[in-house]
């Protein structure tokens, strides 16, 4: 390979005459303008989409967010008004107070689980397909309204779980609609579906040399230091990923509470995730415009938690260079 | 001699250890495994049971089979369930097809093209991946009203075919940015353009990620709920998600069974998708990080 690279012949003089080079250049610019031209064809889907689905309506609800736009009838413009109402709407402190309550609890409950089995899988462990798909299906289903109302009977007073604690003598509560515990059950439910970051921590760990630990182990090291000096320090960039992963997801959770609370976010609004309650507001009662600016303020605060995130992630990820 | 047989002892007595731990590390994963798996396994189990015995018992096997919660569910509602089913199919269908097609065209041009504002453009697409959809339902709502669109499929089906989910562009073209540049540069001294290049070369070379896509395109949009409860209003467009919110509505409490029934249905395609690509769907969320 390198011979044919060395036996290629220097530049001929004579292509590098001018007029020559003129031609190449206008030829290039013929490819470049051709490229340029077929770039924009493919991405013609694309921008369109981008026009109409995505940055238009972006837009337009930045503006209706600044209206009083109900669907039905003209709207005007009201300023900052729906943003000033939403400092003063207790159902919306409620529901954001529920939604980080949900996201600080269930998140790190479920990356810890998700990360512990990992790391149990990881040891050479036989039969590690079965195990990991075992773990990885309720990631794929828990989404969906079946199993959200599965959810509703297994917490419900007559369902599963009082059922197994009966079983102990146990009288328990009506888990669902007890506003102290919904939101538990709902955090339940995410924890159940760590098998999604459970199958990126494996391909992670697979990813960290064995020598580190053989080494580690040469010098005396227990698992607890192999653990908080090897392993979490080179698994950082894998822990960063799920960690902004799962935030933005969980911040956008909709079905589970919408169908445990038969879309009322109750009881007591214990269960009012904010996208139910925007859902509410926009085609409930058709308030696009209040339902617009709590839209915007859900893009910030996911947004802000994804610059946070970014911005500490360079004193506590290690990237391996 | 002394010492040699101690060494041996010990040897042995590490490796009769070894196989203890193993053996605790097994039972707990099954254990676990099994507490994991044993809502799923409970509903299917009730979905056997009369709607009384439900109530009474944790066990799984049915003291009385039931099979007619699944005669009794598919006709619950307005429309047989096979009519909602189809709906399903219909919209994953479509937005499979589209996702395809306008995914996999908008990453060749951003993974092998040079072009004005390529920078730019990609840096946009990446952002609109973070993008809530909250944040754009209210006037998407409003735009396909307009237009109307509303309660037919067209809303859930047209936009993927606009390339709206970024999250597959970005994908193809890391997969295709993998790909031998030799090959579509030979295939253009030959005379192709890149229209044949993306045909018969890209695209068949990247029916892993092709796979992919599809797979997660038919997982979520057979989930997914949100938007069909927006833009689907009247019960003869209903999918799957949004008819069984309306059985869980009218039936409130008393008939568990046949709700039950209709969920495992529910549950099925994507369970027989995971049995079928579990190589597929490993591979595809180790690499890519989705669910």
């Amino acid at each position: 390979m390198s011979a044919l690279l060395q036996r290629r012949p220097k530049a001929d003089p004579v292509a590098a005459a001018p007029a020559a080079r003129t031609r190449t250049r206008a030829g290039k610019q013929g490819t470049k303008r051709r490229e340029n031209l077929a770039a924009y064809g493919f991405l013609a889907p694309w921008f369109v989409g981008l026009f109409f689905i995505t940055a238009g309506p972006l837009l337009a609800s930045l503006y209706f967010s600044f209206t009083d736009y109900n669907l039905i009838g003209d709207h005007s413009w009201v300023g900052l008004e729906n943003y000033s109402r939403m400092l003063e709407d207790e159902r919306l402190h409620n529901s954001l107070r529920v939604t980080f309550t949900y996201v600080f609890v269930s998140v790190p409950l479920q990356l810890a689980m998700a990360l512990a089995l990992a790391m149990v899988l990881d040891r050479g462990v036989r039969g590690l397909p079965l195990y990991r798909s075992v773990y990885y299906l309720p990631s794929l289903l828990g989404g969906s309204v079946a199993i959200a109302i599965l959810w509703r009977q297994v917490f419900g007073a007559n369902g599963l779980i009082n059922q197994v604690l009966g079983f102990f003598g146990i009288q328990g509560e009506g888990w669902v609609s007890h506003p102290d515990y919904a939101l538990g059950t709902l955090i339940v439910l995410n924890v159940w579906t760590f098998g999604a970051p459970m199958v990126i921590f494996l391909a992670g760990l697979r990813q960290i040399p064995r020598m580190y630990y053989e080494a580690a182990m040469v010098d005396g090291a227990g698992p607890v230091r192999k653990f908080w000096h090897i392993t979490v320090p080179l698994l950082t960039p894998i822990i960063f990923f799920n960690l902004v992963l799962q935030i933005i997801n969980a911040f956008q959770t909709f079905t589970q509470a919408f169908i445990v609370s038969g879309g009322t976010g109750g009881p007591s609004d214990s269960t009012m995730f904010y996208t139910l309650y925007l859902y509410q507001r926009g085609f409930g009662s058709f308030e696009m415009g209040y339902a617009s600016a709590m839209a915007w303020l859900l893009l910030m605060i996911i947004g802000g938690f994804t610059a946070v995130n970014f911005l500490a992630s360079k004193y506590w990820v290690f990237y391996g260079d | 001699m002394a010492t040699k047989t101690t060494a041996r002892a010990t040897t042995q007595e590490r490796s009769r250890a070894a196989r203890t731990r193993r053996l605790i590390v097994h039972i707990g994963l099954i254990g676990f495994g099994l507490i994991m798996l044993y809502p799923l396994l409970w509903m299917l189990a009730s979905s056997f049971k009369p709607t009384a015995e439900i109530f009474r018992a944790p066990g799984l096997i049915p003291e009385t089979f039931h099979p007619g919660n699944y005669t009794e569910g598919w006709t619950a509602l307005q429309f047989p369930f096979h009519h909602y089913l189809l709906n399903s199919a219909i919209v994953v269908v479509g937005a499979i097809i589209g996702n395809l097609i306008g995914c996999s065209m908008a990453a060749y041009a951003f993974a092998r093209l040079e072009f004005r504002g390529k920078r730019l453009f990609f840096a946009i697409m990446l952002a609109t991946i973070m993008l809530p959809i909250h944040v754009v339902i209210v006037p998407q709502y409003i735009l396909f009203a307009e237009i109307g669109w509303i309660n037919t499929f067209l809303p859930l089906i047209v936009p993927k075919l606009l390339a709206t989910d970024g999250f597959f562009i970005f994908l193809m073209v890391q997969f295709i940015r993998g790909l031998p540049k030799d090959l579509d540069e030979a295939a253009r001294i030959d005379g192709c353009g890149h229209v044949r290049i993306f045909f018969r070369i890209i695209m068949p070379l990247s029916l892993p990620a092709l796979a992919t896509t599809a797979i997660f395109t038919f997982i979520w949009t057979w989930n997914d709920f949100f938007s069909q409860l927006i833009f689907l209003t009247s019960p003869d467009m209903y999918t799957v998600p949004v008819a069984l919110r309306t059985f869980v509505d009218s039936s409130s409490q008393t008939s568990w069974g046949p709700l039950f029934a209709m969920s495992v249905i529910a549950l099925g395609p994507v369970f027989g998708f995971f049995l079928a690509g579990q190589k597929y769907l490993v591979k595809g969320i180790a690499t890519t990080g989705i669910k």
